[in-house]
């Protein structure tokens, strides 16, 4: 009896990955997926923030994809070991704070790993040469296959037919006539395939499924690191950084400001951890002070929320500020105009 | 077969999946995991979790703020 021959896909939860691992389950391969954790993920806890999200079902896409493949799905947490692919990524960033090419040699690194410890053959991707320009290119594709250690034991079904024979071809694992030579931005021949494999459904994320790809974000991110004075971050900050309106009028603190209830809601997790503060007098947002603002700074930051609040047009409006000595100061100012919050204050 | 807790309270998803499979990991087979979590998306993902790894949802609940899924370990 021949030995069942087993692959890893990695699973981000868009169509291509889905793609790449039917494409190999159709071959008789035993496909197991694996999902990376990196705390930047657009999917999952950012969805569960938003008050505006909530219409929409909370579903996360891997595992969604590894339910309609009919597959186990490994979410593995490398937040920890991520941070130094993120502050020293090897070939850089891409146009935000994303270090593309590190990301995906660490993670197909991590699978590599995987299939060693856990008995499998080899690894699936769902790459598709020259459709992003930093980690699927021609000259780029080879490289996560070398650095990562998978070498010839990394296969992309979606494009296979225009890269070197893989191990999995080579030995007869999965015919290679069967694989595809996807290449290029287009989407037709991924839409074409998913039609063939009768998947209907499949998220088809704007921006792609990063955090790190996003320009707002990044520079919120690069603030962080500078005001701090070095580049290492927690799961909290990653998280907040998500959330509010970041406004730093100076060096010294700057203030978030809830957009919304769902915002509010996660930003009083915080409130023994920042000094907060709300109005008392009119309806309005929460606000948390991050830094090592002074007693002005508080009176400018009470300022800048009353803007956001309904008592924006008041001469005069309360504001109750939360020290982080349990102390509760109950101050009066008048809101800033539109006109006084510089357009550089904002991350 | 032994009844565990998991408090993945203030964690957001997938955060309260990989505890859950992590913490799964340690049990055996028929053991019950009782997990309360602040997220509601718990309530979509730890059951699909479940049901592709093999594991059964006893019962799911809401209890004010917090999410509770109760569930045994399979093979």
């Amino acid at each position: 009896m021949s030995k069942q021959i087993k692959a890893v896909a990695l699973i981000s939860g868009g169509l291509d990955s889905m793609l790449a691992a039917q494409t190999v389950i159709e071959q008789g391969v035993h496909v197991e997926g694996i999902n990376f954790f990196t705390g930047f993920c657009v999917e999952g806890h950012t969805h569960a923030i938003r008050k505006k999200d909530k219409a929409k079902p909370k579903r996360n896409n891997s595992l969604w994809v590894a339910e309609q493949l009919g597959m186990k799905l490994h979410i593995v947490d490398i937040i920890e070991e991520y941070k130094d692919v993120l502050i020293n990524p090897k070939y850089g960033y891409g146009a935000n704070m994303n270090p593309c090419l590190d990301c995906k040699i660490f993670m197909v690194n991590k699978a590599k790993q995987w299939i060693q410890e856990n008995d499998f053959d080899f690894i699936i991707t769902g790459e598709v040469m020259g459709q992003r320009p930093m980690s699927q290119r021609k000259e780029t594709m080879p490289v996560v296959a070398r650095e990562s250690g998978a070498d010839d034991l990394l296969l992309r079904p979606l494009c296979a037919k225009n890269l070197p024979i893989t191990k999995p071809e080579r030995e007869g694992w999965v015919n290679r006539e069967l694989l595809h030579d996807f290449s290029g931005r287009s989407r037709k021949p991924q839409m074409a395939l998913a039609d063939e494999f009768g998947f209907e459904d499949y998220a088809q994320p704007a921006g792609g499924c990063c955090f790190l790809t996003d320009k707002s974000y990044s520079k919120k991110l690069v603030d962080l690191w500078e005001t701090r004075g070095d580049k290492d971050y927690d799961l909290d900050d990653v998280m907040l950084l998500k959330v509010g309106r970041h406004i730093r009028p100076n060096p010294r603190f700057k203030i978030m400001v809830a957009r919304e209830e769902g915002e509010a809601r996660f930003m009083t997790g915080y409130k023994k951890t920042f000094i907060n503060m709300n109005c008392s007098t009119h309806r309005g947002p929460l606000a948390l002070l991050v830094g090592e603002p002074n007693e002005e700074d508080i009176k400018l930051a009470a300022k800048i929320l009353a803007r956001y609040g309904q008592g924006r047009e008041a001469q005069e409006v309360g504001v109750e500020v939360r020290l982080l000595n349990g102390e509760i100061q109950q101050i009066n100012i008048k809101p800033l105009l539109v006109t006084e919050i510089p357009q550089a204050w904002f991350i | 077969m032994s009844l565990y807790t998991l408090d993945a309270r203030r964690l957001l998803c997938p955060l309260p999946v990989i505890r859950t499979q992590d913490k799964i990991k340690q049990l055996q087979v028929g053991d019950e995991l009782e997990v309360t979590s602040t997220d509601p998306g718990v309530m979509q993902d730890i059951p699909t979790w479940c049901s592709i790894n093999g594991h059964k949802v006893l019962e799911t609940q809401q209890q004010n703020n917090d999410y509770i899924i109760r569930l045994q370990v399979g093979e």
